[in-house]
């Protein structure tokens, strides 16, 4: 008899889409971002980067063996975890800063947990935090200039057309400082009387389109805003990430920033408060590409609704009133920690069912 | 693209240009039928003939038993061969009854009854019971049954749906362009036994010709109308072409009638309109031969029982040695392993696959993307269903509405960890009801 044929179940076409596909694609979106890190911040961007991703493989691979199971880096989720790594720091770091920083993620972010699918919190900005409390000092001190800026000085970016020495600490390093300033006035009129160092800050302010365009201090991968939403778009475009989450984050900072803000009512007026929250730090980074990742996001529609804006809220609480400067990682982890309870709320209602 | 549609599906390339060209052709009559007692759903006729007993085409061979039943008959004629076990399709072997043809097809004797319209309702659901017709499309629910709803529930629609959304499959299409008055007829027995005023043909967008046709000749009609519906897998489905035409809910666990609706699939309705006009029992039925593979895709007309490799045969073979033989449509089909298996009442189609169209994914962990869930026509959530049968949870996944998934396969279509929905909802449906 012939041999028997090839029996599986239904059905027996597929859409295409693979794991490896959704985490290849991803990958693709986050080389804007890379480029652009490299663009402002020279050849030692990617250097860094090339050592957080190695590291992400080389501890998947080393740990899959040690569980006894195949090994899948083919798969590119390791590589999109260290390159997310890599992307939150900045490159006045030493080498091991990103290597230590991916292996974190990897081991002990998602591989504790039973590994891909079955991690409870996002592994990269487990890694990110992880770096943040454990060396405060190197991951949020001495921030690079970009090359930009070094060459330009501050013909492009200076309100008060000042050129003056420029520190390359983030925007919203700066914000906080000025936020915790009792001293609010017109700028322009007050100039002289704004202590030295509260000068020499906000002249470092950057302006919107330089935030857009990303030529600002910060992490490799947050500082262009462009750059991250080419790759967000491409997402989108290619059904990877749902709009929902990134949208209803951005939105619910956009309104809590103008509400709450406008307390401040200098920096509203003169610096567009919201939009200058939306394309700074890691905000358009985290609510892309590390809220979207769908393994620690509500998996319905309405649940991915409240996530978005449950991060937003989180987002501008620290930001605007808490310690950090920055909120997004601490948001996205404490909403990926509520996912299962989202998850249960939102069941979606059977077809015909009332 | 504005035609009317539901809620989730998939939109997979259709594939309906290999036979969709192809006139319905007469199947050679086999020399032998292999006529498992299970082609419906419900309970096995019981055998009323003996080995070695001679048979015409049409005889009845088994009468229905009490209760949800189908009558069966010869489909050839001859003599008994065996009543033994019989392989079949899906359930690789059941109780069955072999004839061996004397190729001479002598039928019993057949009616013309010009004015069969002047029938009774009542006779005319009699005549579909005798035939032993069912639901034709893939469930294979008795016709008989079906068009006797309970009497609380009064029936004012009639569906006939020519949708046919599987890739692949064009038997529907074919059989609309060359019977459509037959098919009309057939609404109209639907509307007078069931004493519904409205009548309605559902057909998907990507069979203009057989919507062309079929618009042309109920222009006269006044309550018959067709409606085209978006190309959109499984626009098939019976609550979801309920729910695109006339924008009726059918509740969870409850039955078409109960929004007043029944619903026919086109074959089927041929097959009513030729039993009752006829008395002519549900002998024969159109397939669909498709594939890459297959040297002359086509359409044929074949008795019930011929076995599948000598359909195949009519198609002169394949190019390249066959890995999967899908009988049924690619999307809810099922995989058989030898083509030694008869042709049964259910199945429209047979799709042959080659080594370059197969390939077999290991399932991966879920990622929680959702894709299953934005997918899914009936609103369930497939992952959770998945991973509870999977650690054993019945509670879970009967929570999460595994007795309301009705396998049309969306959520592994789109799934990127390849995760074989259909056999943890099948697990969960066994341990759940």
């Amino acid at each position: 008899m012939a041999k028997p044929f090839l029996v599986t179940v239904a059905p027996h076409l597929h859409g295409g889409t693979s794991v490896k596909s959704v985490m290849w694609n991803v990958v693709v979106a986050l080389i804007p971002a890379l480029l652009a890190g490299v663009y402002f911040f020279g050849i030692e961007a990617l250097i860094l980067t090339c050592y957080g991703v190695m590291s992400a493989i080389m501890t998947e691979a080393i740990i899959l063996a040690f569980r006894k199971k195949t090994i899948t880096i083919s798969d590119g989720s390791a590589v999109v975890t260290g390159l997310l790594v890599s992307f939150n720091v900045h490159t006045g770091v030493p080498w091991w800063i990103p290597v230590v920083g991916s292996a974190f993620a990897i081991a002990i972010g998602k591989h504790v947990f039973g590994g891909l699918g079955h991690n409870i919190v996002n592994p990269a900005l487990l890694g990110r935090v992880f770096l943040v409390v454990s060396w405060p000092a190197i991951m949020t001190g001495n921030w690079q200039k970009t090359v930009m800026n070094s060459i330009n000085g501050l013909s492009n970016q200076s309100l008060l057309d000042l050129p003056e020495q420029i520190t390359g600490a983030t925007p919203l390093a700066v914000l906080e400082t000025l936020q915790d300033t009792v001293f609010i006035e017109s700028l322009g009129e007050n100039a002289r009387v704004i202590s030295e160092s509260l000068y020499q800050e906000m002249i470092s302010f950057p302006t919107l389109l330089n935030t857009f365009l990303g030529n600002i201090g910060g992490c490799i991968g947050e500082i262009s805003a462009i750059a991250l939403l080419l790759g967000g778009f491409y997402l989108l475009s290619k059904k990877i990430i749902e709009w929902r989450i990134p949208f209803f984050y951005l939105f619910t900072v956009a309104v809590l920033t103008y509400l709450l803000g406008g307390y401040d009512g200098f920096m509203s007026a003169s610096y567009n408060l919201p939009l200058f929250h939306i394309l700074s730090g890691g905000l358009l980074l985290g609510a892309l590409f590390m809220a979207t990742d769908p393994v620690t996001s509500p998996v319905s529609k309405k649940g991915r609704i409240l996530f978005g804006i449950g991060c937003g809220l989180i987002t501008v609480i620290i930001r605007l009133y808490g310690a950090y400067p920055e909120g997004v990682s601490f948001a996205i982890l404490i909403m990926n920690l509520l996912v299962p309870l989202i998850d249960k709320f939102t069941y979606s209602r059977p077809f015909g069912k009332k | 693209m504005g035609h009317k549609t539901f809620p989730g599906g998939v939109h997979p390339l259709d594939f309906k240009y290999f036979s969709k060209d192809e006139i319905i052709e007469r199947c050679p009559l086999p020399s032998r039928v292999i006529l498992p007692l299970s082609q419906h759903i419900g309970k096995l006729p019981v055998p009323i003939v003996k080995v070695g007993e001679i048979v015409k085409t049409g005889q009845l061979i088994a009468q229905a038993s009490d209760g949800i039943s189908l009558n069966m008959h010869a489909t050839i004629s001859g003599k008994i061969k065996s009543i033994d076990t019989v392989s079949h399709p899906k359930w690789n072997f059941i109780q069955g009854i072999e004839i061996e043809g004397d190729g001479r097809d002598t039928w019993v004797e057949l009616v013309d009854e010009e004015d069969f319209m002047q029938l009774s309702g009542e006779e005319m659901r009699n005549r579909i019971e005798e035939a032993g017709i069912c639901g034709l499309g893939g469930a294979g629910f008795p016709s008989g049954i079906k068009l006797n709803p309970p009497s609380y529930n009064t029936i004012d629609t009639a569906i006939v749906s020519g949708v046919e959304c599987e890739p692949y499959l064009t038997a529907d299409c074919r059989l609309m362009m060359e019977k459509p008055e037959e098919i009309i007829w057939g609404l109209k027995i639907m509307m007078k036994i069931l004493g519904a005023k409205n009548g309605i043909i559902g057909i998907e967008s990507n069979k203009p010709k057989s919507i062309k046709t079929l618009k042309k000749l109920v222009k006269k009609e006044k309550n018959i109308r067709v409606v085209t519906l978006e190309f959109k897998y499984p626009q098939g489905g019976e609550k979801q072409l309920i729910y695109a035409t006339t924008k009726r809910r059918v509740l969870s666990k409850s039955f078409p009638s109960s929004v007043g609706v029944i619903v026919n699939n086109v074959a089927t309705v041929v097959s009513m309109y030729e039993a009752v006009r006829y008395k002519k029992p549900l002998v024969e039925k159109v397939i669909t031969i498709s594939g890459k593979i297959v040297k002359r895709p086509s359409n044929f007309m074949a008795r019930i029982g011929t076995k599948m490799s000598d359909i195949l045969a009519h198609c002169e073979g394949t190019t390249h040695p066959i890995i999967k033989a899908v009988i049924g449509g690619p999307m809810m089909g099922y995989a058989v392993n030898t083509l030694d298996v008869p042709l049964i009442k259910t199945v429209s189609g047979m799709i042959l696959f080659g080594k370059s169209e197969i390939k077999t994914e290991e399932e991966k962990p879920c990622l929680r993307c959702g894709r299953c869930i934005d997918v899914c026509p009936n609103g369930l959530m497939p992952n959770f269903i998945a991973s509870s049968v999977k650690y054993n949870d019945f509670v879970g996944a009967k929570k999460a509405g595994v007795v309301d998934c009705m396998q049309c396969g969306c959520c592994s279509y789109v799934c990127p960890a390849h995760i074989k929905f259909i056999q943890w909802i099948d697990i969960g449906k066994l341990k759940v009801m």
